[in-house]
């Protein structure tokens, strides 16, 4: 089985990366760029029947930082 | 006074903390794989780029086997200083709040700064003087401070902000902030007082050949306590 976990910084927590690739898509001449944030994805390898429960707590405790960040995890059996 | 200086892969500030530390007191490196620092009155997780700052700065390095060594003697009331990868680790592992995210500048900064002196209330700053000026070195590309507002108002009610960055009038404003972090923190401690985290540097500004001895004032506060 697979997880698929994407962790994004939170929406009070400024994104300066985001931000700077933001301009840098204006100045490849895209109009209409409102905003950029940028994450991480990540892809887990694992032998069936991994339990969710578990798989949510490393996302929580190490994966992602509650405190600047939030994840979505996606279980594909 | 027992003191401990814990190596991580990719510690890099271990070298300068033990030598300061050295002088006044018992030092020794503790190798992250040990599994008990209780012998310790004093742990300092210094600077460096522990994992690589992999994932995130400190988040590997705060599931070290040491980690839970060092959680369970501040639970106890132990003094623990984290120097900026030391304070990275600290938010990570939920000693400290708050976190520490990539400075709003996006560049890695490497010079000296000043921080003001907020309370002397801690054994991390008795031996200095409330308001005072320290010059320190930065050196970090992920020391801007961050924690919610709700976060940011009980630092300062319990008074946990104890530096923060300041122009040389002593203003903390924004053109002194060198990174974005949140009302200009530069290092905070627990609300028990006995955990405290900083970016700057302290340990390379403990000896006149090395251009600032504004440091000392940490160590020296730290060593009369035991």
């Amino acid at each position: 089985m697979r997880a698929t976990v994407i962790v994004m910084p939170k929406e009070s927590v400024l994104d300066p990366q985001g931000v700077a690739v933001r301009e840098a898509i204006k100045h490849q001449g895209l109009q209409g760029v409102k905003e950029v944030r940028i994450g991480k994805f990540m892809e887990i390898e694992l032998e069936s029947g991994a339990d969710e429960k578990d798989l949510h707590a490393v996302c929580r405790d190490l994966l992602s930082n509650p405190v600047i960040e939030d994840y979505r995890l996606q279980v594909h059996p | 006074m027992r003191c401990a200086v814990v190596r991580f892969p990719g510690s890099n500030c271990d070298q300068d903390c033990y030598r300061v530390l050295r002088e006044a007191c018992d030092t020794d490196y503790v190798w992250h794989k040990e599994t008990s620092v209780a012998a310790y009155d004093l742990i300092v997780l210094p600077g460096g780029f522990s994992y690589g700052d992999y994932l995130r700065c400190g988040a590997i390095a705060r599931f070290s086997p040491v980690m839970r060594s060092v959680i369970e003697e501040a639970g106890k009331g132990k003094l623990v200083l984290g120097i900026c990868n030391g304070f990275q680790i600290l938010c990570e592992a939920r000693l400290l709040p708050g976190a520490l995210i990539r400075n709003a500048s996006l560049h890695f900064i490497c010079r000296r700064v000043t921080v003001r002196v907020e309370n002397m209330d801690t054994p991390f700053t008795n031996a200095g003087t409330t308001g005072a000026l320290l010059e320190l070195p930065i050196a970090h590309g992920e020391g801007n401070y961050f924690a919610d507002e709700e976060t940011l108002r009980s630092l300062d009610r319990h008074r946990q902000v104890l530096l923060r960055y300041a122009d040389a009038a002593g203003r903390a404003s924004a053109e002194a902030n060198p990174n974005g972090s949140a009302r200009n923190i530069a290092g905070v401690c627990n609300r028990r007082r006995n955990v405290f985290g900083l970016m700057p540097h302290p340990e390379r500004a403990s000896d006149p050949r090395l251009g600032s001895v504004d440091g000392k004032v940490i160590f020296e506060s730290i060593l009369q306590n035991g």
